[in-house]
């Protein structure tokens, strides 16, 4: 960790690491993908389980996703890490993606099942929230010119918007929701069949591998834009405002 | 009880929208490397490389 603590040394890293991140995700996906397809078709839902292994790993990712932005929040305000407002800021497009595809292929697993697109219900109403936590997050990066001024209102708003997660993770319970309760994490075991359960596993490690290979290189497009803008700003005489 | 138009729309979308987005990061780092290498050509560099 301390290596890639330099964005240099992260660049010189990434470089190396990032085909083999693009070729892992794109196999275990692929493999995933099989399995989900080669899987046996649910004793209610028939075929339509499909959808369940694109679903879940991308909700998943979702608030992964988020997870991590809070995290490097935390590290810009506390431990002014030099890639901290880089990862968050590279993470926010990719994590609004994975929330709108939970979104998106939950209406449509939704409504052949419960008969509805929608309904305002805690764990769909608190996902829409995160879609939108993301948006403002991408919006208030957007509003400053000086990528180094946004950091630290940014990571607020990052770590005060992460108490939405719990409430995603545990709406279903808390409250009386249309969504199904977990079944996967749970304290007495998964409740779903080996068979329908080891492809989604697979899916989900997919997501995740890509997810990385995305996030890293995203950082480094980031880092890229960062060291663009502070020579632009140099070679016209201005003056940059202190980092963080 | 299948519904195939639903499975298909919903791997549609996540196809176009994986796709979509790992398009959007490889093209964003084709920007950024070309920026960085017209500035390299104009003799503007980093402060860091041009002390080492």
């Amino acid at each position: 960790m301390i290596e890639l603590a330099n964005p240099t040394r992260f660049m010189a890293l990434s470089k190396r690491l990032l085909p083999w991140l693009w070729a892992a995700a794109a196999l275990v996906t692929i493999a995933g993908l099989v399995m989900a397809f080669r899987a046996p078709a649910d004793y209610q839902q028939g075929r339509t389980v499909l959808i369940m292994y694109i679903h879940v790993p991308a909700a998943w990712l979702a608030m992964m996703c988020y997870t991590i932005i809070a995290l490097s929040g935390l590290g810009t305000l506390v431990w002014r890490h030099p890639l901290a407002d880089v990862s968050a800021r590279a993470a926010a497009p990719i994590g609004a993606a994975f929330t709108f595809l939970a979104l998106v292929t939950g209406s449509l697993w939704g409504k052949p099942m419960w008969g509805t697109w929608w309904v305002w219900d805690a764990r769909l109403t608190s996902v829409l929230l995160l879609f939108l936590m993301y948006l403002g997050l991408i919006a208030l990066w957007r509003a400053f010119d000086d990528p180094v001024r946004a950091a630290r209102p940014a990571a607020i708003l990052a770590l005060v918007g992460f108490v939405n997660v719990p409430i995603i993770k545990f709406s279903v319970e808390w409250w009386n929701t249309l969504h199904q309760p977990a079944s996967v994490f749970r304290l007495d075991g998964p409740t779903i069949d080996p068979a329908m359960l080891w492809p989604l596993l697979v899916m989900a490690v997919g997501y995740t591998l890509l997810f990385l290979a995305l996030h890293t290189a995203a950082m480094r497009n980031e880092i890229m834009r960062r060291r663009v803008r502070a020579m632009r700003v140099r070679a016209a005489g201005g003056v940059l405002a202190p980092a963080e | 009880m299948s519904h195939y138009g639903f499975i298909f729309a919903a791997y549609a979308v996540t196809a176009i929208v994986l796709v979509g987005l790992i398009a959007w990061v490889v093209a964003d780092g084709r920007t950024q490397k070309a920026a960085l290498d017209e500035l390299d050509r104009r003799g503007i560099r980093r402060r860091s490389d041009r002390a080492s």
